[in-house]
């Protein structure tokens, strides 16, 4: 069998796994999020200039001044658990959620 | 997206360690605890021209139960505005609460959450309608632009834009010189001669990034840690770690006082959990008509609106109703129907709630799930208000709720928010697992014994906050924090240093670091936290009994002895969360100590004992207070309202306090 992938013994990951998501493209790294972290689950990326990492996305309280003191609008966004989505319903029609 | 570098591995800590290493501090006062009431404490100490060092577990600009911000500034009974006066309001708090509110602290508040919310405004924080973008609202104050909630006749709640007011307090606190340690979990407090019981001079701590081992020797201490959250219902799988406050708010300022030899009362109070429930939804983020959202319409799938109450059940005809005393009220507290039971308060002052049946009518047809939250049925100052000033500005709102839904696409003028009551339990209001319980996640609870001073059974040891027994609310912080600050600064000057006991702080320092050399084959913090709060689940819950109670005794005391010290820790982020939890497993021995110790079921308390099942006996009506002694846990008891004439105990030294710090120097040089 050639061309089948490299799979490794992975443990699975912590949930819920992405209680931030970082747009790469507009955060600059300056880590501003790391300081204000309540909880400290954000660590510095090794690699400057980089977003930082979620290191203990279980620990999140999604508290949100990650996102509200961001320099850089769009950076880091707030990611609420699937089984957190709340629903809402429009007057005249549809029903949408989180 | 597993943290390894590209090869795989494991990244190094990022964080330079300092296992090794030992930092000693002096000052007047030490707060421990840089949230609302830790903020406002350091700041007024400072004033007071008191050399001041804040430590903080996180980051002072942000941390704290309060630190995402505050809509409501309750209870400002000494607001211009206000046609109730501190006196009526600390009296009809306490006796809603069947006399089981703390008299000292809920009277510094009602009497000085005005002048705390003006200086909050001096140091930039809004607090009023200058846009005038409320003009002409039924809950707006032309003259002084002051917004009210709740009961807009009598105006002793404001709403406020509180988003940034925790960023503001960490740049005052900046500006008068106070040291701030951030990211400093404490460990200990110190007792003179390392004897518990003693007067406290100074605490032990560790960084949680580089497990650096401080010492900081004070005059006063203040202890403004919030109240102990993942008590009874712990889950990192389900809801943000299930707490309605911060999941890092551990009750550390319990444990240490306890340990130290503070006395504690109310401990036995806890309640079923609306918001910290694992299975709820963000906080105020699913349809709802309290607090933040009150009052806004409820519709059933058919548009159908729920009718509302007043707190005699009488039917309201108009939605101004909902914001006006009823016949027979002078002024009412709250509403919307949050008060939970099985003690809701007593009617004289309940505010209007929807129709208490609601769920046996729509059990009978006459209503259809699910509910909503009509918000864009509301007229438009109260639309713009809840969705506004109030979501904008909670705690916990401004970017989980309302920006996250909008970027979802939820529209306040076109939209209806979902209600999960009666789905799957009762939403926010009410969950029906007995077993998730909660200490103090919200109204009055257990807490330090203070005096009027806010000091504790031990001198120099004061309490600002949650921590305050009887406690609630972010104005309760900053008003109590701010009187505790300025008595704890005047408490330095008059009392020499006390010397540290370098005997105790070894065996301190041996005891906080020795999670980082358990064996692998411990239980991690997790398993830790999860097992404590299993055993307050099953054997100190809904009902309780002495042969139940007594199970909960032996299971902790396994827990703190056995399984506790071998739970391991990787590295100084993991080692402040076990920390926590030996924390925790310390606050829910004194909890079960309190719950043994009182022999009566009482509806105030929420308490329950099947072999004393009769409920607030006479004999039974008064405070019990417990502490640790050498020989297990020592009792007493103090009367109801035990605190005595308010303005007697209150303004002498409120007077003095204010005195103190306007003389102090406003400005101190930080010291290198």
């Amino acid at each position: 069998m050639e061309n089948e992938p490299v799979v490794y013994a992975t443990p699975n990951r912590p949930t819920p796994g992405r209680p931030v998501l970082f747009d790469p493209a507009v955060c600059d790294g300056c880590n501003r999020c790391v300081t204000v972290c309540l909880e400290d689950i954000l660590i510095p990326n090794p690699e400057k200039g980089r977003p930082p990492l979620v290191l203990h996305p279980e620990e999140c309280w999604y508290c949100g001044p990650c996102v509200d003191d961001c320099p850089r609008p769009g950076a880091i966004r707030l990611n609420h658990p699937l089984q957190q989505r709340v629903r809402w319903k429009r007057k005249g029609g549809g029903h949408f959620r989180v | 997206m597993a943290i390894s570098n590209e090869a795989g591995q494991l990244l190094p800590w990022p964080y330079k360690v300092s296992y090794g290493a030992e930092r000693a501090y002096d000052c007047d006062v030490l707060v421990v605890g840089g949230g609302i009431g830790g903020a406002w404490a350091a700041i007024a100490a400072a004033r007071c021209g008191a050399s001041v060092i804040v430590l903080e577990k996180a980051a002072t600009e942000r941390s704290g139960a309060g630190g995402a911000g505050v809509d409501h500034w309750q209870w400002v009974a000494d607001n211009p505005c206000s046609r109730v006066t501190p006196e009526e309001l600390t009296q009809a708090l306490i006796d809603n609460h069947g006399g089981y509110r703390g008299g000292i602290g809920s009277y510094i508040q009602c009497a000085s959450a005005w002048e705390t919310l003006l200086e909050m405004e001096a140091m930039g924080g809004k607090i009023r309608d200058t846009e005038d973008a409320f003009r002409g609202a039924d809950f707006r104050d032309e003259e002084t632009k002051l917004l009210f909630a709740y009961d807009y006749t009598n105006r002793f709640v404001l709403r406020v834009w509180g988003h940034n007011y925790k960023p503001l307090l960490r740049e005052e606190l900046k500006r008068l010189g106070v040291r701030v340690f951030d990211r400093i979990a404490v460990t200990a407090l110190l007792n003179e001669g390392g004897r518990p019981g003693a007067r406290v001079v100074g605490a032990t701590g560790v960084n949680v990034r580089s497990g650096a081992f401080i010492t900081v020797r004070a005059r006063a201490t203040v202890l403004a840690t919030s109240r102990p959250q993942r008590i009874w219902t712990y889950s990192s799988e389900l809801r943000g770690i299930a707490t309605f406050r911060p999941p890092s708010v551990s009750g550390t300022g319990y444990a240490i006082a306890w340990r130290a030899g503070a006395e504690f009362t109310m401990m036995e109070k806890s309640m079923r959990s609306p918001f910290g429930s694992p299975y709820s939804y963000p906080a105020y983020g699913s349809g709802n008509a309290i607090n933040t959202w009150y009052p806004c319409s409820l519709v059933d799938a058919n548009g159908k609106e729920v009718p509302w109450v007043d707190a005699y059940g009488r039917m309201l005809k108009t939605l101004d109703e909902r914001f006006r005393p009823c016949e027979g009220q002078k002024f009412f507290i709250m509403g919307g129907g949050s008060s939970s039971q099985p003690h809701p308060g007593f009617k004289q002052y309940l505010g209007p709630k929807p129709i208490p049946d609601l769920e046996q009518r729509m059990l009978a047809g006459e209503f259809t799930p699910p509910f909503y939250a009509d918000l864009a049925g509301m007229p438009e100052m109260e639309r713009k208000a809840i969705w506004g000033i109030m979501i904008g500005n909670e705690g916990k709102t401004r970017i989980p709720v309302m920006q996250t839904y909008r970027a979802s696409g939820f529209d306040p003028d076109k939209d209806m928010l979902q209600t999960y009551d009666f789905l799957r339990g009762h939403g926010m209001r009410e969950p029906v697992v007995p077993q998730e319980r909660t200490f103090g996640e919200q109204g009055a609870c257990g807490g330090m014994l203070t005096d009027w001073d806010l000091m504790s059974n031990l001198p120099g040891l004061f309490g600002a906050g949650d921590l305050v027994f009887g406690g609630q609310d972010h104005s309760h912080a900053a008003a109590t924090g701010r009187f505790a600050g300025a008595r704890a600064a005047l408490y330095a000057r008059r009392n020499a240093a006390g010397a540290v006991d370098v005997a105790q702080r070894a065996r301190e320092k041996q005891r906080a670091h020795a999670p980082l050399h358990a064996p692998e084959d411990g239980p991690d913090w997790k398993e830790l936290n999860a097992a404590s709060a299993r055993v307050m689940q099953n054997y100190c819950a809904e009902v309780k009994n002495e042969q139940i109670l007594s199970l909960a005794e032996l299971w902790l005391k396994d827990l703190e002895q056995n399984e506790a010290p071998r739970a391991r820790a990787e590295n100084p982020h993991q080692l402040m969360r076990v920390l926590e939890v030996q924390d925790i497993v310390t606050c829910s021995q004194m909890i079960v100590a309190a719950c043994k110790a009182r022999r009566a079921s009482s509806d105030y308390l929420h308490f329950k004992r099947l072999d004393y099942p009769e409920i607030d006996p006479p004999d039974w009506r008064k405070w019990l207070v417990i502490r640790a002694a050498t020989q297990g846990v020592e009792v007493s008891d103090r009367p109801i309202a035990f605190w005595g004439d308010f303005e007697r105990n209150y303004r002498p030294r409120h007077a003095e306090n204010l005195a103190a710090m306007q003389a102090g120097p406003r400005v101190r040089k930080v010291a290198a």
